[in-house]
């Protein structure tokens, strides 16, 4: 057996992980996996870059920004594989939600009508508002910006922007100090159920195919590791297809239910598996098909594309400035060669390309690959832009406007 | 052997202002010792509740230590990023060359943010101090886990041999004795026995 230590923070999205070491799948192929639970994302990136594990759980944006050297040392991560797509939520206190759509499942489906609503609430509301956001380089903040921004709101002016972790944002909500959070599951569930937030929006409505977490390696230890790195990939490619299967996601919701993992309650970890999520307390559930993504559409294979998306959003609201060096840097930390390399002989359908044009699927379609049939799901954008990574300029030009 | 000497020979500088951020009072108060011990004498603590990032700011301290298991790194990170609390870009460690001092400091719980550009040598002996001090704590806390753990079990026994002596008319020695040969017997730890002996007397109804 081969030890592997991996660093996550407990959210539902570590479900690959835990299924991975759970369900036997790393044991099968001589991985003895070590789950490390952390606190804050500085620490899993610190256990990270200082080589206290070999792998992590990680924001996607988180990656690109330690390579880029934004958060701290520069230090170069690569990302083979993604640990999940889509599964965060937008939870506002039940005062400020009342300015918005009082049809739940309006307010979900319509996310241009929501971000005009959101835009009107800003106003309305005593304070300027507080939401907490688990990262300045998450994928959620990075969604919550793009949304509002649609409707005309400065997310630096008009919002304050208040970094907490996921574990404290429901007390933070309960206390008052926030008016709402954005971050992954389970913790809109449980806001919801305590009765003391609605959900305002799901990521999902957002991009419909919005890059989540990510598993992180230092780049050399990947590089003069392949052998294993290979075999992990394919451990957590079989581990993903297992979460992803309908029958086992009340199991895998008692597994992340453990106080080693999420240690929350399993019925607050169901609803994003299964796409029913209760938007205030005592409402029936809205239903959302593809609030959380493991395996299908090949939604670990990253994109270099969507590496790019959140470099142009760096870029966007000034977190790094632009050079054609921290592109190609951005680029590189999404490496579909290894996914390729690794999966390639595992049967796991692959796509023909490694870039696309993001934003560009109204309709799920069948496309080009290497091996079995694979189909891409809708992957647009709320607002209908599609990002076209050869012109990022034009793209931030247009955004600009 | 007085430590302060031996870093004070490494060339302890004290007029660096150090702040410790920790949830808990004892391992903060330890650390600060260590640290006055050591000849440093601007040292603050600060609880991360509420605004402590406001309240960092107005001490403006060259270095500080946090627990690396504080759920508040993040929120300290990002007010460090976009609030002027300490003079410059800071960094986690001095020198990142130094591989080894920074497994230790992670090992033992410690995350620790300085001023860009201070140098290496005037931060070491606080990072070493807190790394010595935060093990020192856990060994500590470990040994405490461990006694209480110990006086539990004993009051355990003693309610059950209290109970034998009574049920069975056993002196305190007999009781004692059929407890352990119970528990050689059954392969169990004496205290384990003792537990469930307590319970089932206390199902059956029995004198405590």
């Amino acid at each position: 057996m081969t030890p592997i230590s991996i660093a996550f923070l407990p959210l539902t999205d570590s479900a690959v992980l835990v299924a991975a070491r759970e369900k036997g799948f790393a044991a099968q192929h001589g991985i003895d996996l070590n789950l490390v639970r952390s606190t804050s994302w500085a620490t899993v990136r610190d256990r990270l870059v200082y080589g206290q594990v070999q792998a992590a759980h990680m924001l996607a944006p988180l990656a690109i920004a330690v390579t880029l050297g934004l958060s701290q040392h520069p230090s170069a991560l690569a990302a083979p594989f993604k640990l999940n797509v889509n599964g965060n939520a937008l939870t506002m206190s039940t005062a400020f939600a009342a300015a918005l759509d009082p049809d739940l499942a309006r307010r979900i489906a319509d996310p241009i009508a929501a971000a005009h609503d959101f835009a009107t609430a800003i106003g309305l509301h005593h304070r300027k508002p507080i939401i907490g956001i688990v990262h300045r380089f998450s994928s959620h903040a990075l969604m919550l910006r793009y949304w509002l921004a649609y409707a005309g709101v400065d997310p630096d002016r008009d919002l304050a922007l208040r970094v907490l972790p996921p574990s404290l944002m429901v007390e933070a909500l309960r206390a008052g100090e926030v008016d709402g959070f954005i971050s992954g599951a389970p913790w809109a569930s449980v806001a919801v159920a305590e009765g003391i937030g609605d959900l305002a929006a799901v990521g999902a409505s957002i991009w419909q195919r919005g890059v989540e977490k990510v598993l992180a390696f230092r780049t050399p230890w990947m590089e003069s590791e392949s052998e294993l790195v290979d075999r992990l990939l394919v451990v957590l490619s079989q581990a993903a297809a297992w979460c992803d299967a309908a029958e086992n996601h009340a199991e895998l919701a008692s597994l992340l239910a453990g106080p080693a993992y999420v240690a929350q309650p399993a019925e607050m970890i169901l609803p994003m598996l299964t796409g029913r999520l209760i938007a205030r307390a005592g409402e029936p559930p809205v239903l959302l098909p593809d609030s959380l993504l493991f395996h299908r559409e090949a939604a670990a294979f990253p994109w270099r594309s969507q590496a790019l998306w959140i470099y142009s959003q760096f870029v966007r609201w000034k977190m790094v400035e632009h050079s054609a060096k921290a592109e190609r840097l951005a680029a590189d930390v999404f490496r579909s060669d290894v996914y390729r390399r690794a999966l390639g002989q595992a049967g796991v359908p692959m796509p023909g390309a490694s870039m696309k044009v993001e934003g560009a699927l109204g309709a799920p379609l069948a496309v080009g690959s290497h091996r079995g049939a694979l189909t891409l799901g809708p992957d647009r954008f709320f607002d209908g832009r599609v990002f076209d990574p050869h012109h990022i300029g034009a793209y931030l030009a247009e955004l600009a406007r | 052997m007085p430590p302060c000497l031996i870093l004070r020979v490494r060339g302890v500088d004290s007029r660096l202002r150090i702040v410790i951020i920790d949830d808990s009072g004892l391992r903060a108060t330890v650390l600060e010792e260590g640290l006055r011990e050591a000849g440093y004498e601007d040292i603050h603590l600060v609880p991360p509740k509420g605004a402590f990032v406001a309240r960092l700011e107005r001490i403006a301290p060259d270095v500080v230590l946090m627990d690396l298991g504080s759920p508040s790194r993040d929120t300290l990170e990002e007010m460090l990023a976009v609030s002027r609390a300490l003079a410059k870009p800071i960094a986690m460690f001095v020198d990142q060359s130094d591989e080894h001092m920074i497994g230790a400091a992670i090992d033992a719980g410690v995350s620790a943010y300085v001023v860009d550009g201070l140098r290496k040598d005037r931060v070491k002996p606080i990072l070493d101090l807190a790394i010595r001090r935060f093990n020192a704590f856990s060994k500590m806390q470990i040994e405490l886990d461990e006694a209480k753990t110990a006086l539990a079990e004993r009051k355990t026994i003693d309610r059950a041999k209290a109970i034998l002596m009574e049920s069975r008319k056993l002196s305190e020695a007999d009781a004692y004795a059929l407890l352990r040969t119970t528990a050689m017997n059954q392969g169990r730890r004496i205290a384990d026995v003792a537990e469930a002996l307590i319970t089932a007397s206390s199902l059956l109804g029995g004198q405590m």
